[in-house]
């Protein structure tokens, strides 16, 4: 085998690197397309050759979607229902997770294998059942219609990630903390939780994502103007006779700079949620 | 200040396995007294039975002559230091070490010098902002002691806490931890399953095996009148020699392999059992630097042996040879790849560092018959009288 330093160019130029950026590339040029689209004209849009640089910049797409399209109104229902939904998943995949790796309990492991099998499930299959519930609940057209399935969804695998993650946390620590006279919930409270921190950001990303994406759903439940969130607005901006792509790409863009920013802030304890246990600590 | 009296306690597990077995065990005020055993023993299981973080089967645990039984860990009065030192990796050094008293709702000015003068004594001052993954294994395990201390138990607990240290560390540390309970004087339990750290640090050692107490004593006594096989073996680095022997008549000689190894009064008289023995095969145990080399001129017992290694250590050569007497091994006592690795019939001596001996030679030790002891090969049980 050659063991020869790599010099120059070599450094620089890989496979490796290679493979990165056409990854990157294959990724990353739709994302730009829609921002670069989201601030054209409607007249630039269609041009051919395509315009790769917005002239001129405009952000009448903006303007329209929030004043012609109650995009607000479609962002503030979003809002409300995977903020809430992501808040019921935590707290009780907490105490749920908590419960399953820590307690001693019959049954866990078929308990965590039906979860991961109620995770599969595909949603569609489900949707008629839930409709006639919700409708008999009179639940259709409201937030908690939506919140409630959401969280029920998302609930199993936020389950799995966190009771990994409290599983890769010592026994000695509530071991200590008993020793040291605090009580259960404090325990959970102020020695647990704070270590368990990266596996609840993850879940709560993931939870987060999947809730502000989830279309099928919300098309079904709450088809009222007033209860739409972001996907089924979006896709209801098209008519018969136009399409406005312009405001169509604008508004993705303001739907996905949220999980944008999540995902950029919490980028490391999303990676170590994601790889506990895998390594001891 | 305070006694921990443990009285017949037996602890089952629900799947049936006895961990431990009718343990009585006293620890006095300031006593420091080490669990010493090889894994498995039901050392650790003992001492989480004190701390009240494992049920007591049957049998009573008292500290400071209160039984404490239905007692929860917190109302024990006791600080247990861990073998992973379990610190709060989200709060800082201090923070760690006023975690107890915070929630005892001390006085935020006390807590505070509490907390300072602790770090003082354990050279922590500096450190006091940072968090526990910043410091190095051993200040670490200085942090684990501060949080101990700081709330001035009645009793502190210890589970293998130098484990986790390298080799240098571990024996810096043992005097420090060892200066520090004498300095606090509290009735202490220490469990190891390493043999010196027993031996250098406890008043008093108990050695355990499969759940049940071999024998407690000053660790002095252990190593010269071991009550058994298991004891004598693993007792002492490197371990005390054993094999097979025929007692001969009188208990004058023993037969150890096709040699006979003349025993003079002082023995028989050292050991009157011995006599009974006479034409029985028992177990003779030697400890290494009971076999130095055999002087022109010299009389007394000697053993001839094939030298297979020599080991210079500057302050003594460890020869290991070999004999054709059958070797002993106390079961439990030695860790399994040693019993593997065992060649029957091998020994190790512990002779002048300027002996001139090489592998392969035949070398004669002359035995120093005062160090001899004497096993019965059923029972393990010493044989004095």
């Amino acid at each position: 085998m050659r063991n020869r330093k790599r010099t120059g160019w070599h450094r620089v130029i890989n496979g490796v690197s290679i493979s990165t950026f056409f990854v990157a590339l294959f990724i990353g040029l739709p994302l730009y397309w829609i921002i670069a689209s989201s601030f054209k004209t409607p007249v630039s849009l269609g041009t051919s050759p395509p315009q790769y640089f917005p002239n001129p910049v405009s952000t009448t797409n903006y303007q329209q979607a929030f004043s012609q399209y109650n995009f607000g109104v479609y962002f503030r229902n979003s809002l409300i229902v995977t903020l809430i939904a992501t808040a019921i998943v935590l707290a009780v995949g907490t105490l749920a997770g908590y419960g399953l790796g820590r307690l001693p309990m019959r049954g866990k492991f078929s308990l965590m294998v039906t979860l991961l099998m109620i995770s599969v499930f595909p949603e569609i299959a489900l949707i008629a059942p839930l409709y006639l519930l919700l409708r008999n609940l009179g639940w259709l057209n409201s937030f908690q219609g939506l919140i409630i399935p959401y969280a029920a969804f998302n609930l199993p695998f936020a389950i799995w990630i966190l009771r990994n993650y409290f599983l890769s946390i010592p026994k000695e620590m509530e071991e200590t903390g008993r020793i040291d006279g605090a009580s259960p919930l404090r325990t959970v409270w102020e020695i647990i939780l704070p270590q368990a921190l990266p596996g609840l950001f993850t879940a709560a990303i993931f939870c987060f994502t999947a809730c502000w994406t989830e279309f099928l759903m919300a098309l079904t439940f709450n088809s009222a103007n007033n209860y739409r969130t972001i996907p089924v607005g979006i896709a209801e901006f098209g008519t018969v006779f136009t399409v406005p792509y312009g405001t169509i790409f604008a508004a993705s863009v303001v739907a996905v700079v949220p999980i944008g920013i999540l995902v950029f802030i919490f980028r490391k304890f999303v990676i170590s949620g994601l790889t506990s246990g895998a390594v001891k600590g | 200040m305070s006694t921990v009296d443990l009285d017949q306690v037996n602890k089952v597990y629900p799947n049936g396995f006895h961990a431990v077995k009718d343990l009585n065990l006293n620890v006095g005020d300031g006593e420091l007294m080490v669990l010493v055993g090889p894994s498995g023993c039901g050392k650790t299981t003992a001492l989480r039975m004190v701390a009240g973080l494992e049920d007591i089967t049957s049998g009573s645990v008292r500290i400071g002559g209160k039984v404490v039984n239905e007692v929860s860990p917190k109302g024990r009065d006791i600080a247990m230091v861990f073998q992973n030192y379990a610190l709060y990796p989200h709060m800082t050094v201090a923070e760690n070490i006023g975690y107890a008293l915070k929630l005892r709702k001390m006085p935020k000015v006390e807590l505070t010098a509490k907390v300072r003068e602790t770090a003082d004594i354990l050279g922590l001052t500096e450190w006091l902002n940072r968090k526990p993954g910043q410091l190095s294994g051993g200040q670490r395990q200085r942090v684990a002691m501060g949080r101990a201390i700081v709330r001035e138990p009645s009793v502190f607990l210890m589970d293998e806490p130098l484990s986790n240290l390298d080799a240098k560390l571990r024996v810096q540390m043992r005097a420090e931890v060892s200066r520090i309970q004498r300095r606090i004087g509290v009735a202490t339990i220490y469990v190891t399953h390493d043999q010196t750290e027993a031996m250098t640090m406890g008043d008093r050692v108990a050695v355990m095996r499969a759940g049940v107490l071999q024998q407690i004593d000053d660790p002095q006594v252990l190593y010269d009148r071991p009550d058994n096989l298991f004891v004598a073996a693993f007792i002492g680095s490197p371990a005390m020699n054993l094999y097979e022997a025929v007692v001969g008549e009188g208990a004058g000689s023993v037969q150890l392999g096709s040699q006979r190894v003349d025993l003079p009064d002082s023995v028989v008289l050292a050991h009157p059992g011995l006599a009974s023995y006479a034409g029985k095969t028992v177990v003779i145990g030697m400890r290494p630097e009971h076999l130095p080399t055999v002087v022109p001129g010299g009389r007394g017992a000697t053993l001839g042996a094939d030298v297979d290694l020599v080991e210079a250590l500057g302050s003594e050569l460890v020869v290991h040879f070999t004999i054709d007497a059958k070797r002993v091994l106390a079961e439990g006592a030695h860790s399994a790849d040693a019993e593997a690795a065992t060649i029957s019939g091998e020994g190790v001596a512990r002779i002048d560092p300027r002996t001139p001996v090489k592998a392969g030679d035949r070398i004669t030790f002359a035995i120093d018959t005062a160090g001899l002891q004497f096993f019965d090969p059923v029972s393990g049980a010493a044989i004095w009288s």
